[in-house]
């Protein structure tokens, strides 16, 4: 694309960004309700053919902060990239902004993106560019803007994180809570509509994490974003999140307000919402029988 | 049996896979080349890290392999009375062959391997998958220029190597072993034929520097996201392009062989 052509793109893009910006396309499926923004509909998807997904449904009201919770390695990092579109899912259908993510064209889902942030669980700041030039990144990759214009751009969103201060380092001197501000000031920088969290809080001391915390909360609520947050710290969640799904096994094993959640029946949840070490999810990975395991292991020894 | 039979078979499987896997990726590469057009900056910069700074090693292994050369051909050549003929001797074996070869394998250890390490961890610290989320395309934005850079980069360094190398045969033979200045020159100029010996020579650098190249960002682009995975790339790229410019040299020999 050309410089003037990629300039009169994203001029197109504001205008549209007023109106709804693809046309919604017309599904065999129950219309989705207009306040939802991502409608997660009947999803499944494996990998390497292990099941991660088996028939997800979850919707995610526009203007809230949504929590989806789960113990590592349920899939909340592939949720997250089949939300942007970077994952395909066997079955099911993921509709963002009232448009099936999966059936856009190359083209509109560039386009599509450009409307969505997402804050790596690493923070994936571009290691050889300055914290300045990594908020910069998505701006200058996909409009053309005067430098004034950029670097007034750039700052207000470092502002917003609190590390205008911090614009001349580079990634490698940041530590880990001021990498992820970085990240998510970039994350903001195309003002997208919605804002997807990967496990914002895990390795942060407590003072960095409360910070954090607080970021998402108040971006959230001042600049009118969606806000989808992955993480299996429930306490933190639970703190900012409208609404919270519980997800285990592939599927949505709870969900409702962090209030509801406190007073829930599901014993999962309980467990999960508590911490407790044992219960429906088991303490121990699947073994033979303890003592008999130990004789075994002695007879071996003494044959 | 039957389980080193089943081995074999998916051994073979994996190996088609990665290479259509290597092919697709190239037609991707192809087919977003315009990019060095609309930023040639990008380009730019990459030339620096991958043939710039490749400089100082084709400079000082090209001395030293046409001192060697030097030495070893006069030892041959003065048997038969025939050392004025040393300057188109090591001339002919640097242009035809040594260089494109010699400068392939150096590029893959210092260019490639880097190339490939560096594009590895990008995907391993998430910075492709980051950029794909910021609606930028790494291949346009990371790969084609890292490509290009190295597709470049490789002829010119052959270039500077042999030229490095014919000094360094000057120097020994010449300057240490007392051939005439005079015929070291004139019978390289007699004997060297520019479609014959220097184009064959830029064909074959051209050849390699393509394979190099997508050698290096393909492992890079395709590594395992872990370091693990990202430090076997780096072998890989090395191992692989120095095998795929030995093989190609010898067909690409035979290939201009018969046409003589
Ligand atoms: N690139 C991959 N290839 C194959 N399996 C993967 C890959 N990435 C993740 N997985 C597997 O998918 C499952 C879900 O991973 P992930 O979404 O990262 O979980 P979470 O973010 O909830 O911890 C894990 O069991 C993981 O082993
Ligand atoms: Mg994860």
């Amino acid at each position: 694309m050309t410089r003037a052509a990629r300039c009169a793109d994203a001029r197109t893009q504001n205008q549209k960004r007023r109106a709804p910006v693809i046309e919604p396309q017309v599904h065999n499926h129950a219309p989705v309700r207009q306040d939802t923004l991502v409608e997660i509909r009947d999803l499944h998807f494996s990998r390497r053919g292990r099941p991660i997904f088996r028939g997800l449904n979850a919707s995610i009201p526009r203007g809230s902060i949504t929590a989806l919770m789960g113990p590592s390695g349920t899939g909340k990092t592939t949720l997250l990239k089949l939300i942007g579109g970077q994952l395909r899912p066997d079955r099911g259908q993921i509709l963002v902004d009232g448009v099936d993510i999966h059936r856009l064209g190359r083209a509109d889902l560039y386009r599509m993106r450009r409307r969505m942030g997402m804050l790596f669980q690493t923070g994936a700041l571009l290691t050889d560019l300055s914290v300045f030039e990594n908020v910069a990144f998505p701006v200058r990759e996909n409009a053309v803007l005067p430098e004034g214009v950029l670097r007034t751009l750039v700052l207000m969103k470092l502002e917003a994180v609190g590390l205008r201060g911090a614009r001349d380092l580079m990634p490698s001197e940041l530590s880990g809570g001021m990498a992820r501000r970085v990240a998510l000031a970039r994350a903001i920088a195309l003002d997208p509509m919605m804002i997807m969290y990967d496990e914002p809080f895990t390795g942060l001391d407590p003072i960095t994490m409360g910070v954090i915390v607080a970021l998402i909360k108040r971006l959230n609520d001042t600049l009118g974003l969606t806000s989808i947050l992955v993480s299996h710290d429930v306490q933190e969640a639970a703190s900012i999140a409208d609404r919270l799904y519980l997800i285990s096994d592939g599927l949505v094993v709870d969900s409702g307000s962090p209030a509801d959640m406190e007073r829930t029946e599901s014993q999962w949840a309980q467990q999960f919402m508590k911490g407790l070490p044992d219960g429906p999810v088991p303490f121990h990975y699947p073994a033979p029988d303890y003592l008999s395991d130990l004789m075994g292991a002695a007879q071996k020894e003494g044959a | 049996m039957l389980g080193s039979l089943a081995s074999l078979g998916r051994w073979a499987l994996g190996v088609f896979e990665r290479l259509g896997r290597g092919h697709l990726f190239l037609l991707n590469i192809l087919m977003s080349l315009h990019v060095v057009v609309t930023r040639p900056r990008l380009v730019i910069r990459e030339l620096y890290s991958v043939g710039v700074l490749s400089l100082l090693i084709i400079a000082v292994s090209g001395l030293f392999v046409g001192m060697v050369l030097g030495y070893q051909l006069y030892i041959t050549l003065v048997r038969f009375g025939a050392e004025e003929v040393l300057g188109s001797a090591v001339a002919l074996s640097l242009v035809r062959e040594l260089g494109p070869v010699v400068t392939a394998l150096l590029f893959a250890g210092r260019a490639g391997s880097a190339l490939s390490a560096e594009i590895g961890l990008m995907k391993t610290t998430e910075q492709l998958s980051g950029m794909e989320m910021m609606a930028v395309d790494p291949i346009k934005r990371v790969i084609v220029p890292r490509f290009v850079a190295a597709f470049i980069s490789l002829p010119l360094l052959a270039a500077i190597f042999s030229a490095v190398a014919i000094m360094g045969g000057y120097f020994i033979g010449v300057g240490l072993l007392g051939v005439d200045s005079g015929s070291f020159w004139s019978q390289m100029q007699a004997n060297v034929d520019f479609y014959e010996d220097v184009m064959n020579g830029i064909i074959k650098s051209l050849v390699f520097g393509f394979v190099a190249a997508w050698i290096a960002v393909f492992e890079g682009y395709d590594a395992v996201p872990t370091s693990e995975g990202v430090s076997r790339a780096t072998t890989r790229t090395v191992v692989h392009t120095a095998l795929a410019v030995l093989a190609l040299d010898f067909i690409l020999t035979g290939l201009m062989f018969g046409d003589i």
